[in-house]
This record gives C-alpha cells, structure tokens and sequence, in this order.
C-alpha cells in the first residue's frame, strides 16, 4: 500500500499551459523541468504522456510539495547552471514562468538547449496591453502573470514577446514553435500587444537540419 | 504532525552464521555471528523491510532503549518509531552490527571459535562490499527476499548504495545520506591520523592487547577527538562553545581552559572507555577502501548501471567530511543511468553530525520520501 498523494488540489484544474506543453512533449520522453515549483506540471506530464522526469528546486517547502506528488526533484540552485547533467541527456527541458526570475538568463538558456534536444520557455509578456497601460497610468504591472508588487516580486528580468525573440536570433536559437495566451485562451492577432502568456519551444541554432 | 512515539524497549538478537563468507581481501571467515534489532512487524509477504546500516561508530542498537531505566535511546531512535519519519506500523526495521564491529557481531574482541581466544590482530580487515554481503546473509536469514529499503547516513550510505550495486534486485530503494562515492585524500588523511594515534599508543600491542589484558584507550581517545572536529563545522563549534572559558579566567596551563577543549576530552574519555580500538581500525579502513568507480577506471557513472533502486539522496550544507558536492557526484550518475532518483540538499549548521540531528525539514524529506515507499510486494 502506498500512502495517499498530497497536493492534488491544484492538479484538478484545468491548465491551458499545461496543455500547450503536454503537446509539445512526445509520449515516452525524458524531460527535466527546472524551478518545477510544486511539481504539478511533471505530475501531470507522467500520468498524461508517461515520460520519465526529473524536476529541479530549489525552495525546501516546493521540494516536499513534489515529493507529494511522487515525481523526482533534485534540489539545486538554477543560477548555478546544469553541470550535474549530460549534455543531451533530456529530450525536452522546460523553463516554466521561471525564466524571468534568473538572474543568469543568457546561461540558463544556452545549457538548457546543451542538456535538452528541446527547450520549452515560458514567460509572463511584458508587452501585454494591460501592462501597458498600468506602465501609462504611471504603475508597476500586477496582473494574473505578474502577481507580484514591485517590493516584493522575484522576477528581475521581464521582457516582452519581441525582445524574446531578438534574443533567440542573437543566440543563435531556433524558435520552432510559438503560442500565446491569455486567460488561457490563444492569441493569434497582434500576440506582443495581447498576450499575457508566451510559450516557445527552442532547438539550437547550429542543430538544424540544413 | 502525527503522533510520533519510540518503538519501546527492545531486545537484540544474534544470528550464526555456518557458511564461510569470502572477503574482498580474499579472507575467509569460515562461520559468523550478526547481533540484530527489528523494530515493527514483517508483513506476510516479507515485503515490508527496511535495513539500517551504520557508520563509524554504530551498531545495532538503533531504536528503542533496553529498559526504561536506559539514560539514551538507540543512535537515531529520533527517526523510527510509530508515526516518526520511518513509521514502525508500516514498516520493519532491522539494525545490525557490522562484521569487525564491536557490539556482538564477529570482530577483533570477539572469541575466534577456532583457537577460544579474542581475534585481535587475526580478524580480517573487512570492506563495505563484506559488509553488504553479510547482511544479504541476514536478510536470508530472516526469510526476506527484497528489502523495500536500505537507509544509512555517512559510511552507512555508502552501504546502501553497495546494495543498489550488488543486489539490484533485492533492494526497491536506496537512502543514501550524507555520503560520498569515496573518500577523498583530505578524509582519508583524518583517518590516517587517528588509525597513527591508536597504533602507535604503547598499549596498542600490534592490536593484541587483550591478551596483554591492555587496552590503547590514549590513541583511541585522540582518534575520537579529532572525529568529533571534523563531524562539526566550525559555525556549529562556534555557536556551541566560542571562546567560552571553563573557569571564567585563563588559568595559564595545559589542563582543560576552553570549553571546546572539555568536550572534546568528554567525548574521547567516553569512546575510549566503551569502543574497541581495533574496529575504529577497521571501520576506517572500510571508509578508505570504498570506491566503486575503481574497477571502471574512475567512471561513476559506468559503475552505478547495475543499479535498479530508486534513490533518494541527501546532504547538508555545513558537512564539509561529506560535502555536498560528493553526493551531487552520486546524483549525477545515478541521472546519467536514468535512474529514478530525488535529492535534498538540507540548509544545516551541525556539519556532518546533522544526518543524526531531529532537523524538522530533514525528517519531513525523509518522511516524504518514505510514505511513497510501497510496502506491498515486488516493485
């Protein structure tokens, strides 16, 4: 008998995030998620597309709310980068909503795209009109992305859609797909003005097929 | 928070053991005795065990107290029991004393059957893969197939991890805590040290002192001392004594000044009056001799692929005997052969000591990990 599972409250709702990602991840894969948070994507990743995974955190209270779940976590800080793992060792690794709270973002980037064939990056858009428009009327953003104050929030590096993207091109990182989101629901006119949520999946550059 | 209590009292038990055990070193020990505790109940399917394996200085005396008059429980008595950590009303625990130890197992101060005198310098030394090999003796023994797992803190969880490696298939997970794949030349050189304090003690006799009716209790107490030193970080001495004077006042002598200084000759006086000198040899020995990326010319990695085991490993900040950065090595290989593994990295202060300490995130980790431990049947 195996004791019952604890925090699966927030893994009953719905997330069009997830859903995005569980697309993006082929049955069967290896996948690292780092800053995995309490672990309810690679929860959800297991039971839905049985992939072998391993989540990265660094926060005691987040570690024992994944080992809750079941899955694999190996506590570590991310901004000491990834030398405990292979290169291409993982077939997707995934930067959750974490990317704009590095500090070492150009690093983190580069040795996902080093352990993982495919990186998955997603990120609260900084362009987003009602961040816009909170920046106008002369405030910080707060919005369901952006939760925190600007006194207390972890995130140090905010961009928009089209600074990402200028990103990957002077990176030499191949934008393989892109989607959009806003209240869960996809974007598809105008995404850097009315996306709040940016999900990219990444190949290196050099790693294309000519 | 459950109600946690200890197991209560307990009582040890021996087991004979009449098939020869052939050693690393090529020793053979032609029949042996384990001393064993269990705590809790074995399911009826034998599927429910847990051994503990012991460092430096343990035995098998893990839990519980021989009567209530005892002043101390067993060693990590604070982590077993009914609702603790490792929960006795799911799972059976068993504690032994290693071969070569001094607590009732076959060792240096036990009587060799064949010539009815102490084994002294005649005892084998003996290794972390004899160890393995004689508790997979006790296991059978016992009438259990598959340990659900094998937790061990220090030189205890290079034990677990030799089980991963030389039975696969008979341990589903292995806790390795405050370990290391090997020592390095720093650890060894305290081993060295303290193995010199003891050999050379004039009362040493070649280690056959009992039949001199002596005892090497000046180099036993030196190699105690300096343990104590490295199993602390110097925050957790700091915080403990500081400068604190015994007296109040400098006294301008060699006797006791310091505070630190009374401890440290407390805890060497205590260990030399009740711990043998030749098992400290030998469980050092043991320490240095462990590596099992050896015969893979180093590779971690390649040797770790026998291993079937989910794992959970697990280190403290302030261990500077057993960094964390050793048991990111074991992580790393165990990832690299895709192995079903989750590591904790404890934010401690009491350096190597803290894998004994009742830390509240500690034991949540391990109580976490162990509720997900199945108890009920083959993996």
């Amino acid at each position: 008998m195996t004791a019952p599972k604890e925090n699966l409250a927030v893994l009953t709702q719905f997330r069009q995030d997830f859903a995005i990602i569980a697309d993006w991840v082929k049955l069967g894969s290896k996948v690292l998620d780092l800053g995995c948070g309490d672990g309810s994507l690679l929860y959800f990743l297991q039971g839905s597309l049985d992939v072998r995974g391993y989540g990265v955190e660094k926060d005691d209270a987040n570690w024992l709310a994944c080992m809750g779940t079941g899955i694999n976590v190996i506590q570590m800080d991310l901004e000491a980068g990834l030398s405990g793992f292979e290169a291409q060792s993982f077939d997707t690794v995934i930067l959750s909503q974490t990317l704009q709270a590095m500090h070492h973002t150009e690093g983190i980037v580069q040795e996902m795209l080093r352990v993982g064939r495919e990186a998955i990056v997603t990120f609260p858009n900084f362009g987003y009109w009602r961040h816009r428009m909170q920046i106008i009327s002369g405030q910080m953003p707060v919005s369901e992305n952006l939760p925190y104050q600007w006194y207390d929030t972890p995130n140090v590096h905010l961009c928009t859609i089209n600074d990402f993207e200028q990103f990957c091109a002077e990176h030499n990182i191949q934008i393989e797909e892109r989607r959009v989101l806003t209240d869960g629901k996809p974007i598809s006119v105008m995404p850097n003005l009315m996306g709040s949520l940016a999900m990219y999946r990444l190949q290196r550059g050099d790693m294309k097929q000519a | 928070m459950n109600e946690s209590s200890s197991v209560g009292i307990v009582k040890p038990q021996t087991a004979h053991f009449t098939e020869p055990l052939t050693l690393k070193s090529g020793a053979v020990l032609p029949q042996f005795d384990l001393v064993y505790e269990t705590y809790g109940t074995l399911n009826s399917d034998k599927s429910n065990a847990v051994m503990i394996c012991h460092a430096l200085s343990g035995n098998h005396h893990v839990a519980g107290k021989y009567a209530e008059t005892d002043k101390n429980p067993g060693w990590w008595d604070n982590f077993i029991g009914p609702g603790r950590p490792l929960d006795t009303d799911r799972f059976f625990v068993i504690g032994l004393n290693n071969l070569g130890g001094c607590h009732g197992s076959s060792g240096p101060s036990s009587i060799n059957p064949e010539t009815g005198e102490p084994w002294g310098s005649e005892f084998p030394l003996v290794t972390v893969e004899d160890w393995v090999d004689s508790q997979a003796r006790l296991a059978n023994y016992l009438g259990i197939q598959q340990l659900a797992a094998v937790i061990g803190g220090s030189l205890g969880g290079m034990q677990a991890l030799q089980w991963a490696l030389a039975y696969p298939e008979r341990v589903r997970h292995a806790l390795v805590i405050a370990s290391a794949p090997n020592l390095t030349a720093q650890n060894m050189a305290f081993n060295e040290v303290a193995r010199q304090a003891i050999i050379t003690d004039p009362e040493f006799y070649d280690g056959d002192y009992y039949a001199h009716g002596a005892v090497p209790r000046r180099g036993l107490r030196i190699a105690r001392m300096l343990g104590h030193i490295t199993y602390l970080s110097d925050d957790a001495m700091g915080a403990k004594f500081g400068r604190k004077l015994r007296d109040g006042k400098i006294k301008y002598s060699f006797d006791v000044e310091f505070e630190m200084e009374s401890y440290l000759r407390y805890q060497g006086d205590k260990f030399a009056g009740e711990f043998d000198a030749n098992t400290y040899l030998r469980m050092t020995r043991a320490l240095d001799y462990f590596d099992p990326a050896l015969e893979y010319d180093g590779d971690l990695t390649a040797a770790l692929a026998k291993a079937k085991a989910d794992f959970l490993v697990v280190s403290f900040t302030s261990d500077w005997r057993f960094s964390t950065a050793r048991s990111r090595e074991i992580v790393k290989a165990l990832l690299d052969n895709e192995l079903s593994v989750s590591y904790a990295e404890v934010t401690a202060v009491h350096g190597h000591d803290a894998f004994l300490m009742p830390d509240p995130h500690y034991h949540s980790i391990l109580r976490a990990y162990l509720r997900n431990v199945d108890t009920g049947g083959a993996k």
